[in-house]
């Protein structure tokens, strides 16, 4: 008898099981959150869907596989089907006659790789469908059963577990950042300021910058002493990553809003800035409010929207930079955020050569690491297939320079360029600003 | 049944049932869906009128954007020969505009028998391209259950019907406009309860989310 072997890349199936529940209990707890999302919104898209099937022609994963599981609307499959038999207007009917058939946690595993791995949260489908549905509306909602049913791919649990115990999923807790700031303003001769009792700006990061970019920290402090902002880091608010909205946790996503915005009240401040984080600006800029109750008492801003402000009022003053570029929208920013203008109103101030890509704005592939996606490994070969579309793209407008305003993108761009030995390497905006500041006389 | 009580069973209480299926369907899914729990948006809106996008996006939805119309839009017209040739054989076609009249007073001038047929030929030719498009299409096998083929032959049926009625077709004219009749009893007493609800529903889906993006100010 041959041992079983764990491959790092490929766990086993268990260990995308959280928790030591029964199946029923499992199934239970997934319904009772399935209930929970069934409000009006949800509903109106789940009984509009005509089945055209339009939705795969948007999405990277079913373009570049051609297999019909990865069809958007599909993904969400089994929350569907719950809905029909238990909330709908037919659903005494449905289960009067056993018209739509009980979901089983048999269903939901294996729909996991559908609801996690497959589905970056993009939004390209929402722009397609005839219908109007808002694919990833409800795709957010099935993660919060699978969370609640303990069935979340092992990786993403265990950052958002780790999000929720140590305040970061990456391991840039309290201390990490304290020491980190510490050095990289020594090393780089910057004031960082951290834990201000009062700042106009609270400042927050991504702990993908903390750990693998702490450029882009320096990057914003020199941007930051250019316009002579009132402006802290907090130790009790800084990391701007949501893994709990990722993973469909919502308490962990209550636990990481309400830590910036308790952070940002206790200083005053009157401006939140986002780092250049996708899922971050989608949390707080449109999730944030909704989940403190009441609007937030200050602006959320993603760090693009501030430099785009900052030039306009003349604070921000750039050296010209004229290399050819061309810039990588984060699904959550542009498409799904509503910023489309900012990084180009940075990029006119640069008197940048900027070539856009062939889709617009809006309609921009994903890079295939959002939704949570990158840190799934075992999700890795299907993401290096669809990141081949996004390379095409930007190979296509043949610029000199990539740059986009995530870190999370910028991740997944360096993950793709490594593996297919690509000489594309993504910059980001913010570095790209700090290292074009204008002497101030 | 001979065609004389078909047709009068059709047009009598058949025809009432089903108004009265088309009228408590609708308004129980309608209620049934709109009467759920909304959460309020308390995010600073971007733009505060997230209703004109709504408003907009239930009209621009209807075409798809440049990016997607290489994959797409030769379906899309397919689907419109469909719908357009449906609507102009159901409100073109004189004893139809008679039937609304009887119902609600309103009336309009009616087109010439051979358009009527024209149109009909031309939605039954896309139905059924459409139908072929379901069968053949993994993605959409993958998606379609009883409500698509179900629906698809509900709307196809009163289609065949009335073209076979209009060019006397069968042994008996009274049989044959008798099952039209009934078949397009059937299509309203089913119309709210599957798929065919999206004549209604779309408005409702896509102004949802173009309310939403617009108030976000993103693109949609």
């Amino acid at each position: 008898m041959s041992a079983t072997t764990i491959d790092a890349s490929r766990p086993l199936p268990a260990a995308d099981k959280q928790g030591t529940v029964s199946d029923p209990e499992r199934l239970s707890r997934a319904l009772e959150s399935f209930l929970a999302d069934f409000g009006a919104t949800a509903a109106l898209y789940l009984e509009a869907c005509v089945h055209c099937g339009q939705c795969a022609e948007a999405c990277h994963y079913y373009v570049q596989t051609g297999d019909p599981k990865y069809t958007p609307i599909w993904k969400i499959e089994p929350f569907k089907q719950a809905y029909k038999r238990l909330m709908g207007p037919f659903s005494p009917f449905y289960r009067l006659f056993g018209l739509k058939k009980a979901v089983t946690t048999g269903e939901l595993e294996r729909w996991q790789e559908l609801i996690y791995d497959s589905c970056t949260m993009c939004g390209r489908c929402t722009l397609v469908c005839p219908m109007g549905i808002d694919i990833p509306f409800l795709v957010l909602a099935a993660r919060h059963g699978m969370q609640a049913a303990g069935l979340v791919p092992h990786d993403l649990w265990e950052a958002t577990d780790r999000a929720e115990r140590e305040g970061s999923p990456l391991g840039a807790t309290r201390q990490v950042l304290k020491e980190r700031l510490a050095w990289l303003a020594d090393e780089n001769a910057v004031e960082i300021p951290l834990d201000r009792e009062q700042a106009d700006v609270l400042v927050t990061v991504s702990s993908i910058e903390v750990m693998k970019y702490p450029q882009s920290i320096v990057a914003l402090a020199r941007v930051m002493k250019h316009i002579g902002a009132s402006w802290t880091f907090r130790s009790d608010g800084y990391e701007a990553t949501n893994f709990g909205m990722l993973a469909g946790d919502r308490k962990g996503q209550k636990d990481a809003t309400m830590r910036l915005v308790n952070a940002a009240v206790a200083i005053r401040a009157n401006t939140v800035i986002l780092p250049e984080c996708g899922h971050a600006y989608q949390a707080f800029r449109w999730a944030g409010a909704n989940i403190y109750g009441k609007p937030l008492p200050f602006r959320a801003l993603h760090i693009s929207e501030f430099l785009a402000e900052e030039i306009g009022a003349g604070r921000l003053k750039l050296k010209t930079d004229s290399r050819s570029m061309t810039f990588h929208d984060p699904c959550q920013i542009a498409r799904r955020g509503g910023v489309v203008e900012a990084p180009r109103v940075v990029f006119r101030a640069l008197g940048a050569d900027l070539r856009e890509m062939n889709a617009n704005p809006s309609l921009n592939w994903c890079c295939g690491g959002g939704g949570g996606v990158v840190s799934i490994h075992r999700a890795d070969a299907l993401r290096h297939r669809v990141f081949h579309l996004k390379m095409q793209q930007v190979e296509d407008t043949g610029a000199d320079l990539l740059v986009s305003s995530c870190s999370n993108c910028r991740l997944t761009f360096d993950d793709g360029q490594a593996y297919f030995h690509w000489d594309k390497t993504a910059h980001s905006l913010l570095e790209l600003v700090a290292g074009n500041l204008a002497e101030k006389h | 049944m001979s065609g004389a009580s078909l047709l009068t069973f059709a047009r009598g209480p058949a025809f009432e049932v089903a108004l009265a299926m088309l009228i408590f369907g609708m308004v129980w899914r309608l209620v049934g869906i709109l009467a759920l729990r909304r959460s309020r948006d308390y995010s600073e809106g971007r733009k505060t009128a997230g209703w004109v996008s709504g408003l907009r996006v239930i009209f621009s939805r209807s075409w798809p954007q440049a990016e997607f119309r290489e994959r797409v839009l030769h379906w899309d017209i397919v689907s419109y020969l469909f719908h357009l040739g449906y609507a102009v054989a159901i409100l073109g076609y004189l004893p139809h505009i008679l039937l609304i009249r009887n119902l609600t007073g309103l009336r309009w001038p009616g087109l010439p028998g051979g358009a009527i047929a024209f149109a009909a030929g031309i939605a039954a030719a896309s139905l059924l391209a459409l139908l072929g498009h379901r069968l053949t299409s993994p993605v959409l096998r993958k998606l379609s259950n009883f409500d698509d083929y179900f629906s698809w032959f509900i709307a196809f049926v009163p289609l065949i019907t009335g073209l076979m009625a209009y060019y006397n077709i069968g042994d008996s004219y009274q049989m044959v406009l008798g099952l039209h009749i009934l078949s397009g009893d059937i299509l309203f007493a089913w119309l709210p309860f599957g798929k065919l609800m999206h004549v209604i529903l779309f408005a409702f889906s896509r102004g949802k989310t173009g309310a939403v993006y617009g108030r976000r100010g993103a693109a949609i």
